[in-house]
This record gives C-alpha cells, structure tokens and sequence, in this order.
C-alpha cells in the first residue's frame, strides 16, 4: 500500500491550528461547506418524496403529502404508510449507518479501503443474522439484531486482532487481507446455513445480496433505536479521531482517551453494522465509496466528514433503491446491484483523478 | 540454497521450499486418490491404478475414468491456473491484494461466461466468452487505472470497482434470464466443479503447457522488479517488456481456469501467500504457488461433495471457507 496516501498536507496543517484568528479563506470555507451540507439535506428530502411516490403502483405527490398528513384509508393511502414509508426510512437509515461506519473505520484503521463489507463486518453481522434465522429459528427483528451484533462485533474484534502486527501497529495491507479473509469465510458460512434448508434459502437468498425489499413497518420501527444510537455515538466521535489522526501521542497530548476513542468507535461501527445489515443484507460499497467522495472537498476534518457521509450515503443508497425499481418496473433490481453500479465509476473516476485524499 | 540452471531458465531452491512443495505433492496426490476412490461407489485404489493403464473392470472405467477423473483434473488444472495467475499478478502489483479477484478479472471472466449461457452459447462459447471478457476486464482496468504510469494501489481500488458493476451486471443478467438459463449460470456463477468432463479440462491443460515456460521465463525479472523499477532497470531487465508479457499471461490462465470452471473465488488470492508463508520464501513463488493452488481446490471440492452430503455446496462456498481459515490461521501465527 501506498504510504503517501497517509501524509496530511502542510499548508492545510499549518491554517488549522492557527490559535484565536482564522484566516480569511477558513470563513469563506466554512460558509461553502455549510451551504454544501444544507444543499444535501435538501436533496436528501427530496428523493424521500420521490421515494416515497416511485414504484410498481405510481402516486401523485399530492396524494404522497395527503396519506403522510391525512390519511382516508384507500389504497394508495395504504400501500404509501405499510409498503413504502417503511422502506424509505429503512433506506434512509441502513444508507447513513453504513457511510457513517465506513469513514468512522476509514478514519479508526488509517486505511483508505477500509469499509463494513470490505472488513468483514456486515459478513459477520449476516451470519449472526443467518444462525438465527436458520438454525434457531429466531424470527423477531428485535432479537436477531442482537446476533448481527454479536456478528458485527466478533469479526470486527478478530479483523483488529488479526490485522495488527504486533508491535509495529495495524498495517493496512494486513487488516484488509484479513478483513476480506474472514469476510469470506462468514460469507461462505451463511451461504452454507442457508442451503442446508431450502425454505429458508428461498426466502432469504435476496436478503443475502443486499435488498431493501420487503421490511414491515414493524421491523423499521425495531431497528430504528439502533441505528440512531450508532448514528449519535458515532458523531460525537468526530473531535476525538480528529486529535488521533494527528498520531496517538499526539492525540492524548491533545486530551483524547486513545482508548476510550477506539472502543467507542467500535462500538458506535457494531451498532450501525449490525443494525443496517439486519436490515438490508451485506451491502458494501456505500461505506468505502461515499467517505472517499466526501474528502474530496471536505478534506481530513472529521467533524465536516462524518455530517457530509450521514447526509449524502442515503442519497446514493435511495437514488440506487429508486433507479433500481424504475428500471426493471413493474419488478425491481436489488438495491445492493444497483448501488455498486452508480457507486462504483464514481469511486473509479476519484480513485483516477485524485492522488488518494489524506486520511 | 541452490541454484540450478539450464539456458535461460534458473531455479533458486531453498531446503524449506522443497519440502514444502514435496509436501504439497503428496497431499495433493493422497486428496486426489481419495477423491476418486470414494463416493457412491467405492473404486479400490489397485483398480484406480488398473484402470489408469487401460487394464481396468467396465465399471471402475466408467466411474473412474468418465466421471471422477474429469473432475479431479479439471480441480488440479484449474487451482495451479488459478494459484500462478494470483501469483505473478500480486508479484506485478507488489500487493497480496493484487489477486485477479480483487483486480475485476475474474468477475469479467464470469460476465462473458454469463452473458454467453444467457443467449444459449455451447461449452466453447462459454470458455471464449469467459476468455473474452476477462481480457476486456483487464484492458479496461489497466486503461481506467493508467495516468502516468500504473500505480499498483490505484489499480486494485479501479479493479475493485470495475469488479463490483461486472458482479451486479451479472446478478441483473441472472434476474433477467428464463428460468432455465438462470438455473445453469446459478451454478456456474458460484464456481462449480461438478459434472466436468474431459472437454473442459484438456483446454486448461494446453494452456498450463503453452503459459508454463513463459511464466518461468518471467518469474525471475518479476522478482527483480518487486525491488522497484529502477532497481530492475539497473539490474538490466527489461522492465516493460517483463510487465506486458506478465499481466498477458496472469490474465490468459485467470480466463481459462474461470472458463473452466467458474469464478472460483479465493484461490488465486490465498493460494500465493499460503505458499509464501509455508515455505517461509520472501516473495510470491511460481511453482509453489501453483502446487498450493491445485491442493487447496481438489481438497475443497472433495470436502464440498462430503461434508455436508447428501447437500452438495459449489466448490466456491469451499474454497472461501478453507483458504480463509487457513489465510487468517497464518496471520494469527505470524503476529507472534
């Protein structure tokens, strides 16, 4: 791996710590960035609407707007409140959770590919999720999200292990080598459980790839606490990492716990890993893609990164779930397909044009 | 450490190294006994040796010779394909996640497959679609990787994503497919070695013949190169000519072996650094690699038909499941 992807750059070093006054250009920054984060909230809200209104069954935004603040009961009505606000929300939440949880392990790991799926965590959590589904029989969202976590928490804790040489720290080669290692063996694992029984394989081989499809109000409203909490813990994390990315001496110079900021990173990843692949699958891409994107123009400032990636990861998870049943109408192509198809040439377009951003 | 040479072939040998590919011999020769002696019917190993010269009962030649023996050689073929492309590709791209898993080459290989078992393509439109579309696969990662030169880390990133839209291009040809279509690729996509005849190992075998010489030919001048471009370059090798004619042929045997038998994953990546690390050699090596690679699919074939009969898992499930055990057992080992 290239260690110059690693090196922050003088100059940006050199305004940032500037005690008491800031320079010009740093205000005109922050108003751009501001306006950036309030443009994607906007976009954001917007392809909820449209979320909410695109499908086999197309709905006026009109009547979209009515079922949420009026609803009389007819059919449109009905399937807006069961089928899609469920599915909207769930998108909403498993899109930020999964970007979130991607740049808190970019920027954790040091590690330009470091990603849920890449590391083997969403494999983990899917196989948490399959045990209990498949050999146990568990069928309440409640309670196998407690085994996505257990999944989640268990492959991330082997991958650190695993990755870290010794006495030299984690090297990236290591801990992506074994983050995709175990990531295949869970993975092989579920597809394992899930053969022995046929019924069981049917219903969840879609699950398996990653898809939006089929969530009932009751599992949205389940796993939503979990996703939140994850969400909360991991935010407040931004300071800390900021104060570690400068080296661990220098972090605690600075007053962060070294760690207490690793485990409660991890433990803010197991949340939003857990809790989004009980929702949706193993999805990968969302987390390693989108953190990438953002650096482009936010930089290595944590505390503008994370808000950027909980913003715009759902828009590229519901543009994909929107594009997905548009395309293959009346059917639908699985949000996990078509979030690599649009996820991906914009991770090679930056992965061509820029000298890979400072982590 | 010894060194034999012949022309311009030489051949470095480490004490360790040997043993380790002496082991990996009889393994691999015990695994494959047992797979075709066992199963269903059970063929004694005497009448397995009949049976190979020719001399053996109706029976042992039906079993033996048409249905087992296909099958272990296109495993044994399609692991050392498999093992060598992993290697010289992660030599090339001095990265263990230089493998053509991570690389995109592999998904290309399937999408051709796919694409030519969705329009109805015969077994030899398949293993060229599948040839075909990893060659594209690698042109178009190579070309999207390249400005100013190719640096190894933006080739897997460019790999990895070029692999992931090949990967749901394939699921989205599997959905569109009829049902029957759908069902044959569904195994293929996976990585399958069941129901394979002759015809599907002896291309693989040409291949093994005609790419075996080049990859000795390369495999010095790569190590050479893993030391940088410059120190190759001083050392007077050819440092372009050795990376055409490597990523050439690491794709070649990456596109036969898929054509073969699918996009078995993992092999090519676990199989280098398993060799690696059990010969305790500095860098990738050519013959070990492929050794590694052709006991590690023979191996998960035969614990895929057994262990969990009468379910029969694709090879793919397997080969995940051992070579990343088996990977993650010698990072374990290696941190201490």
């Amino acid at each position: 791996m290239n260690p110059a992807g690693v090196v922050e750059t003088a100059p940006e070093q050199g305004s940032e710590s500037g005690p008491g006054k800031a320079p010009p250009r740093r205000t005109g920054r922050t108003v751009a960035l501001t306006a950036g984060l309030l443009a994607g909230v906007g976009v954001l809200v917007l392809l909820v609407l449209v979320s909410i209104a695109v499908g086999s069954r197309s709905v006026p935004l009109s009547t979209v707007l009515d079922a949420l603040t009026a609803p009389d009961g007819s059919t449109d009505h009905t399937v807006i409140r069961e089928l899609r606000v469920p599915r909207t929300l769930l998108g909403l939440g498993v899109g930020a959770a999964l970007g979130l949880a991607g740049a808190l392990m970019q920027s954790l790991t040091r590690n330009p590919l470091a990603d849920p799926g890449l590391l083997g965590v969403n494999y983990g959590a899917a196989l948490g999720v399959t045990v209990a589904l498949g050999l146990l029989d568990v069928s309440d969202p409640a309670v196998y999200v407690w085994f996505a976590f257990a999944g989640a928490a268990l492959s991330a804790v082997l991958v650190y292990a695993l990755g870290s040489a010794g006495r030299s720290g984690t090297s990236p080669v290591r801990l992506a080598l074994a983050g995709v290692a175990l990531g295949m063996v869970f993975h092989a694992a579920s597809s394992a459980i899930l053969r022995l029984d046929t019924a069981t394989f049917d219903r969840m081989r879609f699950w398996l790839t990653g898809s939006l499809a089929g969530p009932t109000p009751e599992i949205a409203v389940r796993l939503a606490p979990f996703l939140v909490a994850g969400l909360a813990l991991g935010l407040m994390m931004a300071g800390p990492l900021n104060a570690l990315a400068l080296g661990d001496d220098a972090g605690r110079a600075l007053g962060a716990g070294v760690g207490r900021t690793r485990a409660l990173t991890a433990v803010a990843v197991t949340l939003l890993c857990g809790a989004a692949t009980a929702a949706a699958g193993p999805l990968w891409f969302v987390g390693l893609a989108v953190p990438h994107a953002v650096r482009a123009f936010t930089g290595p400032d944590q505390r503008w990164l994370l808000p950027y990636t909980v913003v715009l990861s759902p828009v590229v998870l519901l543009a994909s779930d929107i594009a997905g049943r548009v395309i293959a109408a009346p059917g639908e192509v699985q949000v996990g397909i078509m979030c690599s198809v649009i996820g991906a040439p914009l991770f090679i377009l930056l992965a061509r044009r820029r000298r890979l951003a400072a982590l | 450490m010894t060194v034999l040479r012949l022309g311009l072939w030489s051949l470095r040998l480490s004490p360790r190294g040997v043993a380790t590919a002496a082991g990996m011999i009889v393994v691999g020769v015990a695994v494959s006994l047992v797979a075709l002696s066992t199963g269903e019917f059970t063929v004694p190993i005497p009448d397995i040796v009949a049976s190979v010269f020719g001399q053996g009962t109706p029976a042992a030649e039906l079993i033996v010779g048409r249905l087992r023996a296909p099958r272990v050689v296109t495993g044994l073929l399609v692991g050392a394909a498999f093992g060598l492309s992993g290697a010289i590709l992660q030599s090339l791209t001095r990265n263990p996640l230089g493998s053509p898993d991570f690389l995109g080459f592999t998904a290309g290989a399937s999408t051709g497959g796919i694409i030519a078992v969705v329009t109805g393509g015969t077994a030899w439109q398949i293993a060229g679609g599948s040839l075909l579309g990893c060659v594209a696969s690698a042109v178009l990662v190579y070309a999207l990787a390249f400005r100013n030169g190719v640096q190894s880390y933006r080739l897997i990133l460019v790999g990895i994503g070029v692999g992931a839209v090949l990967v749901s291009v394939d699921w989205y040809l599997l959905t569109r497919a009829n049902i029957h279509d759908a069902a044959s690729a569904g195994t293929w996509i996976t990585g399958s070695l069941s129901g394979r005849g002759w015809e599907h190992a002896v291309p693989v075998a040409c291949a093994l013949v005609a790419l075996l010489p080049v990859c000795a030919l390369v495999s010095r001048p790569l190590r050479m190169m893993e030391m940088g471009d410059e120190a190759a370059k001083a050392a007077g090798i050819g440092v372009e000519k050795v990376r055409a004619t490597a990523i050439i042929v690491g794709v070649l045997l990456c596109g036969v072996a898929t054509a073969a038998a699918g996009p078995v994953i993992f092999v090519a990546l676990a199989a280098p650094q398993l060799a690696r690390r059990l010969s305790r050699s500095p860098g990738v090596t050519m013959a070990s690699s492929a050794l590694m690679g052709a006991v590690l699919l023979v191996t998960a074939d035969l614990a895929a038909q057994r262990v969990f009969a009468p379910v029969q898992l694709p090879v793919g499930i397997m080969t995940a499941a051992l070579g990343g055990t088996y990977l993650v057992f010698m990072l374990r080992k290696e941190r201490r």
